[in-house]
C-alpha cells in the first residue's frame, strides 16, 4: 500500500526508509530520491521558496501515481513525502522511497514516481529572489521526462 | 451553483482563491464556464485568454474543456504544476 504524506515539517530519511520495510524480509532493494531546495534557479539567486498545494487533490494524485507504479512493477512498498509552506536552500522538499525484491524495478519505479509527480501532482513553487517573488514556470524537460514512460 | 478554486499565480493575478458561481446552463462544461469567467473584466479575460497556460480539475481530477460540470461540483483552475 502506498504511503503518501503532505506536510510542512521536515522528515528523517533514514527513519522513513527503515519504517517502510520493517519486517518485510522479501524486500531486497530500496531505491530513494530526496529533492532539496537550491540557492539559484534560472539565473537568479534564491533565498527561499514557498510551496503551495491543493489539499485533497494533491494527496489523491500522489496515491494514484504510486498505484500506477505498483501496476507497472512488482513492488513491495512505495512512499512519497512532500513538504509545503516556506522552505530555505538546503531544506528537503520531497522523499520518494520504493522497496522491492530487486534493484532494477525499484530504481525504475522511483524515477517514474518523480517524473509523474513533477508533471501531475498539484504543487506550485514561488521563489524569493533579489527581484522579488516569482512563480516557477513548468519546464518542458519535465514533460519530456514524464513522456518517456508512455506505453507504446 | 459550483465552487471555483484558484491556485498559485492564477489566484494572485485574479485576487480570488474561492468563490461560488451559478452554472451558465444545465449542460455546462468547463468550456462554457471559462467563457463566463472571461466575460467578467480585463483581469479575467487576460488570465483565461487563448494561449494562456492553465490547467483545470473537476472534483479533484484533471479535466479539460469538454468535461461536463454539474451543480455542486468543485472546479479548480491553476498553472502547470512545479512540485518536486
Amino acid at each position: 500500500m502506498p504511503v503518501v504524506r503532505v506536510q510542512s515539517e521536515d522528515f528523517d530519511v533514514g527513519r522513513e526508509l527503515e519504517a517502510l520495510t520493517r519486517g518485510r524480509h522479501e524486500v531486497g532493494a530500496i531505491a530513494s530520491f530526496v529533492g532539496l531546495v537550491r540557492d539559484a534557479n534560472d539565473g537568479s539567486s534564491v533565498s527561499g521558496m514557498t510551496l503551495e498545494h491543493y489539499p485533497g487533490m494533491t494527496e489523491r494524485a500522489l496515491e494514484e501515481i504510486c498505484a500506477q507504479a505498483h501496476g507497472r512493477w512488482q513492488l513491495a512498498e512505495t512512499l512519497v513525502i512532500h513538504r509545503v509552506g516556506p522552505l530555505v536552500p538546503g531544506d528537503r522538499i520531497v522523499l520518494v522511497g520504493v522497496a522491492g525484491a530487486h534493484r532494477g524495478e525499484a530504481f525504475e519505479a522511483c524515477e517514474f514516481i518523480m517524473d509523474y509527480l513533477k508533471t501531475r501532482a498539484p504543487f506550485w513553487k514561488k521563489e524569493d529572489t533579489p527581484e522579488g517573488g516569482r512563480w516557477v514556470d513548468a519546464r518542458e524537460s519535465d514533460d519530456n521526462a514524464a513522456g518517456r514512460w508512455k506505453k507504446p | 451553483m459550483v465552487t471555483l478554486l484558484y491556485f498559485a499565480g492564477l489566484r494572485e493575478s485574479l485576487g480570488c482563491s474561492r468563490e461560488q458561481v451559478p452554472l451558465p446552463s444545465a449542460t455546462a462544461t468547463v468550456s462554457s464556464l471559462v467563457e463566463q469567467l472571461r466575460s467578467r473584466d480585463g483581469r479575467w479575460t487576460e488570465a483565461f485568454a487563448p494561449g494562456k497556460s492553465w490547467r483545470v480539475a473537476v472534483n479533484q481530477r484533471m479535466a479539460d474543456l469538454a468535461t461536463p460540470v454539474k451543480p455542486g461540483d468543485e472546479v479548480a483552475f491553476f498553472p502547470p504544476v512545479t512540485g518536486g
